[in-house]
């Protein structure tokens, strides 16, 4: 096959219809990932402000997960919010609806992004929480009659209403 | 075919099928709506040629378009059991159940009964220029290619024009605008044309917000075109040179230089 070069390719809609296919092929490896540690590796009991933030808060793999979630952000709201404006150009025909359309999704697109960025990115662990956390949760285990130890290591019921509920359980 | 025949006399067997199409008379309704008709039918029959019966014995109102009625003009396309066809290359005995269901192509305006306005649908086709470029001087005998470079481009020559892809795209059902598989299918037969040279001013045309871009590779083009084009695999090499910049054309042999 010769290869005949007609021009640099380049334009809005030709870069939009190949970051769909690029962030597609990544999202389903971050989020698949994402799932799987989330809900298979790891027992949903397990999953609270103290796994988060002991993830994202270690000193060593921390910026990992950092920018794990911030790629998952980025990418999933562009392709969700593009694949968005892709349908609804097909519904809305009006030039000043079309406009309106447009600027309503990426703006609220944009929001987001930075909202999700800003709580990744700023996010600082409370470790006297943690370590409150981590100290009543061993009281419990201790206090339950043996073969009574919840799966998780832990009675949630014995550490709720103690504890401020900051996030995560 | 035995399963047409009778058994005991080994005469087909003719159908009694019902004829449902969508009327619609711009000088009487305002909505279309659905009329039956009873019909026996030949199962060697064409869809048109129930179609043409009903016609000329029971109502002569219906209106359609034909002409060669051999599947090579492309004017008979319609919606036949919900998929896009040719009713002169539909035989009954290939359609299933009793009722045969037509109405027309969707996504055109309507002007009477089974007839659209074929001009967006045109335009279109008119949009991506769908004749060879070439400034070079004219040479005095053809201009030659080879086999191969004659086989790059080959399937999309079958194009007749009826509009069955078009009017199967889902994005084009939404949106008018769209260029539409059918002109994409006339632009990639002489983008890989080794003899043309408007190919860089035919991209620029699909790479527009309402060109090839608004296809989402659904393959309703492909399954409806009644010439057997591979339309999404022709739209999807249009959409590799746009984003390469590169057409692949088979390289020229020595004897034609």
């Amino acid at each position: 096959m010769a290869r005949n070069r007609i021009k640099p390719a380049g334009g809005f809609e030709l870069t939009a219809w190949y970051f769909m296919r690029i962030s597609g092929l990544v999202l389903v490896f971050l989020a698949v990932g994402h799932l799987f540690i989330m809900h298979i590796a790891n027992n949903v009991e397990n999953i609270n402000y103290a796994f988060v933030a002991g993830r994202w808060a270690d000193p060593r793999t921390g910026w990992i997960w950092r920018l794990w979630d911030l790629c998952m952000i980025g990418l999933a709201m562009f392709h969700g919010f593009n694949g968005l404006r892709q349908i609804l150009d097909e519904h809305v025909h009006g030039a000043k609806a079309r406009v309106a359309m447009h600027t309503t999704i990426w703006t609220v697109m944009t929001a987001l992004i930075v909202l999700g960025t800003y709580a990744i990115w700023m996010f600082q662990e409370d470790r006297a929480y943690v370590e409150q956390w981590k100290a009543m949760n061993a009281k419990a285990v201790a206090l339950q009659p043996p073969g009574a130890i919840h799966p998780s290591g832990g009675s949630h019921a014995a550490i709720r209403g103690k504890l401020p509920n900051i996030a995560g359980d | 075919m035995s399963d047409l025949a009778d058994p005991n006399t080994g005469q087909i067997r003719w159908r009694d099928l019902t004829l449902r199409i969508k009327r619609y008379d711009p000088e009487k309704d305002r909505e279309p709506h659905w009329q039956e008709f009873k019909i026996q039918a030949h199962p060697m029959d064409r869809v048109l040629d129930v179609l043409m019966k009903v016609k000329w014995e029971q109502d002569d109102s219906i209106a359609l378009r034909k002409s060669c009625a051999h599947g090579i003009c492309g004017s008979d396309a319609m919606r036949i059991n919900g998929q896009n066809n040719l009713a002169c290359k539909l035989l009954v005995q290939n359609v299933k159940g009793k009722t045969i269901t037509v109405e027309p192509i969707l996504g055109l305006p309507v002007i009477k009964d089974l007839i659209v306005d074929m001009k967006p649908f045109f335009d279109h086709y008119k949009a991506v220029m769908p004749f060879l470029v070439n400034d070079d001087p004219a040479p005095t005998t053809e201009r030659l290619q080879t086999p191969e470079q004659r086989a790059r481009f080959d399937d999309t020559t079958k194009c007749i024009l009826c509009a069955c892809c078009t009017t199967a795209c889902p994005p084009f059902w939404g949106n008018r605008e769209y260029v539409g598989p059918a002109a994409i299918v006339n632009a990639h037969r002489f983008i890989f044309d080794s003899r043309d040279q408007g190919a860089g001013e035919r991209l620029d045309i699909l790479n527009d917000s309402e060109g090839i871009w608004r296809c989402r590779t659904v393959f309703n083009c492909t399954s409806a075109c009644p010439r057997g084009i591979q339309v999404t695999q022709a739209i999807s090499e249009v959409k590799r040179a746009l984003i390469t910049g590169v057409v692949d054309i088979p390289e020229e042999a020595e004897v034609l230089s």
